[in-house]
């Protein structure tokens, strides 16, 4: 068979594209190496018992003891409470920037920017010396009026929610802030022109026009939430157990493998079995690249 | 005086005064997000164990506990080295990935991406525990090594989003200019690429440095012994109990990223892609 130019172009094309593919090797190689085969060799632990053996007895505890499955119901319950929280809270407030001028609106976007870029720790621990019962809220709360006695809002739930929202704001507002910029204000001129009075026109055009960024938002809230440690290990003070503590805890105290391993794989699976229904509604990209 | 009150406030023809609390509303939620964490800064200046706001007697003791720790000192460094290593290890890695998966146009790339991006998703502790057995095995465990090998896996998203994203607005034809006059591949992309999306790569070294000097649960597993990280002695002091001297590193570390901050926007200007 004769071999044309073109059948030789395309084949130099195709060796070029898997040359440029190959650029992205190192990176492949070191996550291959930190995570999918470690992650992988945890998925395998998980199956065996104490006695050396494979068995479902990582996971059976999941069920019949009762610690654990309030442990997830927390877990459940702290995010769905803090996705909630920020979407109260944030929605709101990209709904304001994204009426204002360019130029203010950046300004603004820093207060939203700026503890985004700030260590979680220093913040975690900001929240914590502000809550603490000899702290600023309670004497300020006190001097106000507001209550008599310094209460305790910090290591327990109150402390855990108030840290966690003020962390995971950034990632609900900023998608939600670059899909309403996107929205044409047009449509609301329209909506007003036949006659939609103001909250009818933002609830059937622009609300709407918004949800893939608010659900893109709320559903990066939420998984970060499912794994999150650092904040609710110091608010909570130990008293709001989350499952990623209860992984720490494994290991650190009784160096129990089998068990920290079968939690985690069930951290992961909740994680992404949320992210695939999810995806199914929405693409990934619209997730990763929204933010800025 | 308050005329604008009563002036339509958005498309809509809803009027300032009835959009009140929204701006009231914005206004104390966006001082929520910034204040609690600089006002950290007057409380570290305090006398007393308390961290009085205002402190009523100022002081620097508790700056002259941390500078005069060498406990502190030494984790310090840790965290500057390993944030060092990390930026100048996933910073090129990450670049040279994303031009790589933005120029071939292979549909594996969509899953090659999506496996990278993964440690974004992926519990932190599930990393963490993952990583501590396998420097068992590699004997990397303690090694400044291995905290940034780990640091550099989450790390690699931020980059590749980034500078993803500065390719999609980037004309790729330019560098086909550049190749028709005889220039090597990689000679187009330093000179005609790179310069071009070259706020993105700054960004994305910042946020790679920022990311391992942050970072609290892999260091946590991975890094101890002689080199424990920064973060994982404030965490564990914060554990105990309210350790004035955390306020003191606090402000430094609020004045260094505010620094970076600064600097990103800085070699930001006049760079053409974003």
């Amino acid at each position: 068979m004769v071999e044309t130019n073109a059948d030789g172009l395309r084949r130099d094309e195709k060796l070029e594209r898997l040359a440029l593919f190959g650029l992205a090797s190192p990176a492949l190689l070191l996550v291959l190496v930190i995570m999918v085969i470690p992650v992988g060799w945890l998925f395998y632990v998980s199956f065996i018992g104490a006695d050396g053996h494979f068995s479902f007895e990582n996971y059976e505890r999941m069920i019949t003891q009762k610690s654990y499955a309030r442990i997830f119901a927390k877990t459940f319950q702290v995010s769905l409470l803090t996705t909630g929280l920020c979407i109260l809270i944030g929605y709101p407030l990209a709904y304001f920037m994204a009426g204002l001028p360019r130029h203010i609106a950046n300004l603004c976007l820093i207060t939203v920017l700026l503890p985004f870029w700030t260590s979680l720790l220093v913040r975690t621990y900001a929240w914590l010396v502000l809550l603490q019962k000899k702290g600023l809220v309670n004497s300020w709360a006190i001097s106000l009026g507001l209550w008599d006695e310094p209460i305790k809002i910090v290591h327990n739930m109150t402390g855990t929610l108030i840290g966690m929202v003020h962390i995971m704001l950034p990632f609900l507002i900023l998608p939600v802030y670059s899909a309403m910029r996107a929205i044409d204000r047009d449509y609301l001129k329209a909506a007003s022109n036949l006659g939609a009075p103001p909250a009818r026109a933002f609830w059937t055009v622009f609300f709407p026009l918004s949800t893939p960024g608010l659900f893109a938002g709320a559903l990066m809230v939420f998984v970060l939430c499912l794994g999150f440690f650092v904040t609710p290990a110091v608010l909570g003070g130990g008293r709001v157990i989350l499952v990623s503590m209860k992984i720490v805890s494994n290991i650190e105290l009784f160096v129990n493998w089998g068990a920290a391993s079968a939690l985690g794989v069930m951290l992961l699976a909740l994680t992404v079995g949320i992210l695939w229904l999810a995806s199914r509604f929405l693409r990934l990209e619209q997730m990763t690249g929204g933010g800025h | 005086m308050f005329g604008w009150l009563q002036k339509p406030a958005s498309e809509t023809q809803i009027t300032h005064l009835q959009r009140l609390w929204l701006y009231v509303f914005a206004g104390v939620t966006m001082a929520l997000l910034v204040l609690p964490t600089l006002i950290v800064i007057p409380m570290s200046f305090s006398d007393s164990q308390y961290l009085e706001f205002p402190p009523r007697t100022w002081s620097t003791r508790w700056y002259q506990h941390y500078f005069g720790s060498e406990e502190w000192m030494e984790a310090t460094w840790t965290s500057l080295k390993a944030g060092f290593l990390t930026m100048i290890v996933a910073t090129p890695i990450g670049v040279v990935a994303a031009y790589g998966m933005h120029a071939s146009s292979l549909r594996s790339v969509r899953f090659a991406f999506v496996l990278l991006i993964t440690p974004m998703m992926v519990p932190v502790v599930l990393i963490a525990i993952g990583a501590f057995y396998a420097y068992v095995k590699l004997g990397l465990l303690y090694s400044i090594t291995g905290l940034v090998m780990a640091h550099t896996i989450l790390a690699l998203p931020l980059v590749l989003i980034v500078t993803g994203s500065a390719l999609k607005s980037y004309d790729m034809n330019q560098e086909l200019a550049a190749r028709s006059l005889g220039a090597a591949r990689w000679r187009a992309f330093l000179t005609v690429t790179l310069p071009q999306i070259r706020f993105a790569v700054v960004t994305s070294a910042l946020l790679s440095f920022l990311t391992s000097f942050d970072e609290v649960v892999i260091a946590m597993f991975v890094s101890g012994g002689d080199n424990p990280t920064l973060t994982r002695n404030m965490f564990n002091a914060l554990r105990d109990q309210i350790d004035p001297t955390i306020a003191a590193i606090s402000t430094i570390m609020i004045v260094v990223t505010s620094l970076m901050m600064v600097l990103a926007q800085v070699f930001g200007r006049g760079a053409g892609g974003k």
